[in-house]
C-alpha cells in the first residue's frame, strides 16, 4: 500500500478518508485534523496556558504531545483513581513523559477528595463504577484547574469515543446529554473552566498509530473497570457498522453536531449556583460530589 | 511467526505466511480495532507476515465512564 502524499509505503490505512499514509506524511495528517479543531472551535491560543487532563492512555498522552510539538503551553492533569495497579502504571507513565519532555504535572489524589479511592466508592454508593469515576474526574478536573488558574482544560476524547457516547444518548434519548455534546463546552459560569476536546476528528486506531509512531510510552492495559462497560458495547456495534461502511461513525458525530444538536439546545438556559457545601458550580443546593463523598464518609463510619 | 495478543496478553503461533488482513480475519479482529506492529513499524493490510516474524496485535479501543480523561 502507497502513502497517498509521496508513494512511499504507507504506515497505516484511514479507509473512511480513502486514503493511507507513510509515518510522516500521517503524523503531519494528525497534527492538521488537531489544529483545525482547535481554530474551528476557538478552543485555545498560544496565549494561555491549557491544562491537559492525562490518564497515561494513548489519546491524553498523544493529545498531550501534539499541543507541545505545537507550541502551547501545557500542564499535564493526572487524576490517581486508586485503581490498584493500573493507577500505579498509569501515573508512571504520565511521569515519565512528563519528566522527558521537561513538562509540568499535576497529580491529584481522587482518594483524598471524595474520601477513598474508586474500587471503594464503587462499594460504598453501589453507582456503576465507571459513573463514580466520570463523576470524579469532571469535579476534580474543573476545581485543579480554577485553583491553579487554568481557564481551559483539554481532553483526549477521540471520534470513536464521541460517537459511542452519542450512540448511548440517542438510544436512551437523553435530551438534556444532547446539547452538550461538543468538541468544546464554553464557560457558562465564572466557576467553570472551558472543556474541549481537540482530538474528536481522530478515530481511536489514529491516535493509537500517532502514539506508536511518536514512540510514546503510553499503557495498553484497559482499566480493569471498563469490562463490561457500556460505552464498550456501543463501540463494538459502531465498529463493525465502520468495516461494513468506512465513515459511519464520522457521518453520524458531525452529522449531529452540524445538523442536529442546535435542535436539542435549551431556549432556557440551566441555571447554576454554587453548592452550599463545597463552592463548586451546580444546578441544586448541594452538588453530586459533595452528596457521593457523604455517601462514601457515612459508608466508611 | 509469533503473534502476541493483548488484553489479555497470549501468544499463538502461526505457520505460513499470510497478509495482514487474513492473519486478522483467522483471528477474528476487526482491521480497524488494532495496530498490527512489527519491531518498530506498523503494518498495513496487504504486508504479507510469516517466517520468523513477530508480530504485535494491539488493541486500540478504550472505554468506560463517558466522561472521562482518556
Amino acid at each position: 500500500m502507497k502513502c497517498r502524499k509521496c508513494g512511499g509505503a504507507a504506515a497505516l490505512e484511514l479507509r473512511r478518508h480513502n486514503a493511507a499514509f507513510c509515518p510522516p506524511h500521517f503524523l503531519e495528517f494528525f497534527r492538521k485534523q488537531v489544529a483545525e479543531a482547535v481554530h474551528k472551535h476557538r478552543m485555545f491560543t498560544h496565549d494561555e496556558s491549557v491544562m491537559v487532563a492525562v490518564s497515561g492512555g494513548k489519546d491524553s498522552l498523544a493529545l498531550w504531545d501534539v499541543l507541545i510539538e505545537d507550541g502551547y503551553q501545557t500542564a499535564g492533569l493526572y487524576l490517581d483513581l486508586g485503581i490498584f495497579d493500573y493507577s500505579q502504571e498509569s501515573k508512571a507513565k504520565c511521569e515519565a513523559f512528563a519528566a522527558a519532555r521537561g513538562q509540568k504535572l499535576v497529580i491529584e489524589r481522587v482518594a483524598e477528595a471524595v474520601g477513598a479511592p474508586i474500587p471503594e466508592v464503587q462499594k460504598a454508593t453501589r453507582r456503576p463504577t465507571c459513573s463514580a469515576c466520570g463523576l470524579s474526574k469532571r469535579y476534580l478536573m474543573n476545581r485543579t484547574a480554577l485553583e491553579r488558574g487554568y481557564g481551559v482544560v483539554a481532553t483526549g476524547h477521540n471520534l470513536d469515543d464521541e460517537a459511542a457516547t452519542l450512540f448511548g444518548s440517542v438510544m436512551h434519548w437523553q435530551t438534556d446529554a444532547l446539547p452538550r455534546q461538543s468538541p468544546a463546552l464554553a464557560s457558562t459560569h465564572p466557576k467553570l473552566v472551558r472543556r474541549v476536546k481537540p482530538l474528536y476528528r481522530l478515530s481511536e486506531l489514529e491516535t493509537a498509530a500517532y502514539a506508536f509512531l511518536r514512540g510514546i510510552d503510553y499503557i495498553v492495559e484497559e482499566c480493569p473497570f471498563a469490562k463490561g462497560a457500556t460505552s464498550i458495547a456501543h463501540k463494538e456495534l459502531l465498529n463493525r457498522l465502520e468495516e461494513a461502511s468506512p465513515g459511519s461513525k464520522h457521518n453520524f458525530l458531525f452529522g449531529f453536531l452540524e445538523k442536529a444538536r442546535p435542535a436539542f439546545e435549551r431556549i432556557e438556559p440551566v441555571v447554576l449556583q454554587e453548592c452550599s457545601s463545597c463552592g463548586q458550580v451546580t444546578t441544586g443546593a448541594v452538588c453530586a460530589f459533595c452528596k457521593l463523598a457523604d455517601q462514601v464518609k457515612r459508608h466508611r463510619s | 511467526m509469533k503473534v502476541i495478543l493483548r488484553n489479555p496478553r497470549k501468544e499463538v503461533e502461526i505457520s505460513g505466511k499470510r497478509r495482514v488482513k487474513d492473519l486478522l480475519a483467522d483471528l477474528d479482529i476487526l482491521p480497524g480495532t488494532v495496530l498490527v506492529i512489527r519491531g518498530n513499524e506498523l503494518l498495513t493490510g496487504d504486508a504479507v507476515v510469516g517466517g520468523d516474524d513477530v508480530v504485535e496485535v494491539r488493541p486500540v479501543m478504550s472505554g468506560g465512564s463517558n466522561e472521562g480523561i482518556r
